[in-house]
């Protein structure tokens, strides 16, 4: 028994883990389409990919932080702030094209990233405490800004709209943005060293130091694009509604948390895909709207996301328990042996 | 060296120890929130003329009482290392159930009875899952969040409870002739007693014992589990009396009172001065903490900075938090890694 059959046994859970969800997924899907059919119609279908689609994006960001056993709070005022900016940006420039909109996003939640990281990793200090004051903050100064002031829906162009309700054969773009990050942050993060050295930041961060890992460098860059994604969802939160107040995205810091714990995101770090925080961010939604069409009172989501999450949260601990006594147990045999 | 002049020696490091460790605790994090408190005080009372005025005190402690309230019980908790994200979430199941059943026709004793228990419940639920399972608690408490807030959803709906007898409602008034806030009067009675606990008895020690090192604790016969799990049970039972607080002073229930709260009571505890990984920290910070917002709310809501611009005060007062206490470690570092350099040189 060698490492290579002891990481594979790792990557089976962790593929384990995104197929129960999609499995989920699918019950959810088949059991509310047999209780209302209209819950298959291509409008249904649409909204069930575009739902998510902003929340997948700071999950993205959000699990890269989380896999260095950190935490990144201030995700949801990051919107808000991003969302705000580039809807007066639009006022002031209303034919500012659709590209540079995106990249203005980007670009104000990046910086808002960059404080983070450079506070978290450089100053050392417990990123739960730093991203909770800049949740504040960043929230403060976004009221600040705005003023009082909304976005209206009339200072938004057409084209830019089209990003938010518009598809391409039939898939909605917003979907095609999220997925598009997904794939490429998810290939990244399966790929390269330095996405890689996030995983034995979080796996054991003494280690980390003595194997070389540039650990302050690597936390920095994670916050860094978390933040930058979260500028981006802003910019799309903005597409989609077409209204921002300062209120934009509030609380969405723990839905984010949330759905990357549904998706197997280990809170202490080490462990996680991007893929499985998408695939919790669907989940999450398509329950959300399954209960919408099975005419189960609106109330209801809230309670099953929540009991949803504690399933999650055991349904791990119980895996990983088993996994490792497995590895116990066959690793003993290799020492007989 | 004779023994004697060992035990001499012996005396004077501890004296001179005295002295550093007594200059340690001149410099703790507690001290600063005193001068803070003082300041916040000079700038209220130099912003408004109203501000040293019994009433703004009344409002002061109307307006935080129910988030400082929580603040303590979560003290005790973040000190152990865990954290408990549902606060918000259990006040507003609270003051739902209480407005359901008072809709209803339940006698009101009887619906506050039912309050507590299911908060006594609730933080059972959070122990349970933290200690038995031995699950993350930020994550099971971020469930939780989403769990008892979504009872209450299912309980009250889009309904507002109102119609409170105003027996009850009085609250919302000072007691008596005097001018105290009914919630600030709870909070102190229950500030003392979370004092002393924490700082004078076996269980308080075993509650640093647990922050610090809970595998130590474990090993040196310390309830750990035990322990924890009457922490949540205390933390749900309180959060509940807080919703029956609030409930009362407001004169009615929603389901989505206190939403958001639990970041509100994280930053309190912190800025008091417990460290977010467990094993230290003061119920006096704690304390200081509360006044120091209350009065900053109170003067900056004074001057007409509106409720989300005071929000930037909170945040930085809460990066300062931390960030100061790191500089000072930073420093030490810097000197050491100086005085190693310096002795290599030498």
């Amino acid at each position: 028994m060698g490492v290579s059959a002891r990481s594979n046994l790792v990557s089976a859970i962790l593929r384990f883990r995104e197929l129960a969800i999609v499995v989920a997924v699918v019950i959810v899907f088949l059991l509310t389409y047999f209780k209302n059919p209209s819950f298959a119609s291509v409008a249904s279908v649409q909204q069930m990919l575009a739902g998510p689609a902003i929340i997948i994006m700071l999950g993205v960001g959000e699990t890269l932080v989380i896999v260095t056993r950190n935490v990144d709070l201030s995700v949801g005022s990051v919107l808000g702030l991003s969302a705000f900016l580039v809807g007066d940006l639009f006022a002031h420039y209303p034919h500012m094209p659709v590209i540079v909109a995106l990249l203005a996003g980007l670009l104000i939640g990046l910086a808002c990233g960059v404080v983070n990281g450079a506070i978290v990793a450089y100053a050392r200090v417990p990123a739960l405490v730093v991203t909770l004051g800049m949740l504040y903050i960043i929230r403060g100064v976004d009221a600040v800004i705005d003023n009082g002031v909304q976005i209206e829906p009339s200072q938004i162009p057409q084209s830019f709209v089209n990003l938010g309700a518009g598809t391409i054969l039939g898939v909605p773009i917003l979907f095609i943005i999220a997925a598009v990050v997904v794939a490429a942050v998810g290939y990244v993060m399966r790929t390269f060293r330095p996405a890689r050295d996030l995983y034995a930041i979080g796996s054991n961060p003494d280690a980390a130091v003595l194997a070389g890992v540039r650990v302050p460098r690597r936390i920095f860059s994670a916050f860094a694009i978390s933040g930058a994604l979260a500028g981006l969802g802003g910019a799309l939160w903005l597409a989609e509604f077409a209204t921002v107040a300062s209120t934009a995205g509030t609380g969405y810091e723990l839905n984010v948390v949330a759905a990357c714990v549904v998706g197997g995101v280990a809170i202490f770090g080490g462990s996680g895909t991007v893929l499985g925080a998408a695939l919790g961010a669907l989940l999450l939604n398509t329950i959300d709207q399954a209960l919408v069409a099975a005419r189960v009172s609106s109330f209801w989501n809230q309670a099953v996301a929540g009991l949803l999450l504690l399933v999650a949260i055991a349904f791990d601990r119980y895996v990983s328990l088993r996994a490792e006594r497995i590895l116990r147990v066959e690793g003993a045999h290799h020492d007989n042996v | 060296m004779t023994t004697s002049e060992m035990a001499l020696n012996a005396d004077t490091l501890s004296e001179t120890r005295s002295l550093q460790s007594w200059l340690r605790s001149a410099v703790r994090w507690e001290s600063g929130l005193v001068v803070l408190f003082v300041v916040s005080l000079v700038y209220g009372s130099s912003v408004s003329s109203y501000f040293f005025n019994v009433q703004t005190f009344f409002f002061a402690g109307l307006n935080f009482g129910e988030i400082a309230i929580m603040a303590l019980p979560m003290t005790l908790i973040i000190i152990t290392g865990e954290i408990d994200l549902s606060v918000g979430s259990m006040l507003g199941l609270s003051a739902s159930i209480l407005g359901y059943l008072f809709m209803h026709g339940w006698n009101i004793w009887l619906a506050m009875a039912v309050c507590l228990l299911v908060g006594i419940l609730g933080g059972a639920l959070n122990g349970l899952l933290v200690t038995t399972l031995g699950l993350p608690s930020i994550a099971v408490t971020i469930g939780t969040l989403t769990l008892y807030r979504g009872i209450a959803l299912i309980v009250l709906g889009s309904n507002t409870a109102v119609g409170f007898p105003a027996s009850f409602t009085k609250i919302s008034l000072p007691i008596g002739n005097t001018h105290i806030a009914y919630d600030f009067a709870i909070f102190v009675v229950l500030a003392i007693i979370f004092g002393v606990v924490l700082h004078m008895t076996p269980v308080g020690r075993s509650i640093y014992a647990i922050g610090l090192q809970g595998e130590t604790a474990y090993f040196s016969g310390i309830r750990v589990k035990r322990i924890k799990f009457f922490l949540y049970v205390i933390s749900g039972f309180l959060c509940a009396f807080a919703g029956l607080l609030y409930t009362f002073q407001q004169a009615s229930s929603a389901s989505d009172t206190g939403l958001g709260l639990e970041l509100n009571v994280v930053a309190i505890a912190l800025f008091g001065g417990v460290s977010i990984f467990g094993g230290r920290g003061t119920i006096f910070g704690v304390v200081l903490s509360v006044a120091i917002f209350a009065s900053l709310q109170s003067s900056l809501t004074d001057v007409n900075v509106s409720a989300q611009v005071q929000s930037i005060v909170t945040g930085c007062l809460l990066l300062v938090s931390v960030l100061i206490p790191n500089a000072r470690e930073g420093l030490g570092r810097l000197r050491a890694q100086l005085r190693r350099r310096n002795a290599e040189a030498s």
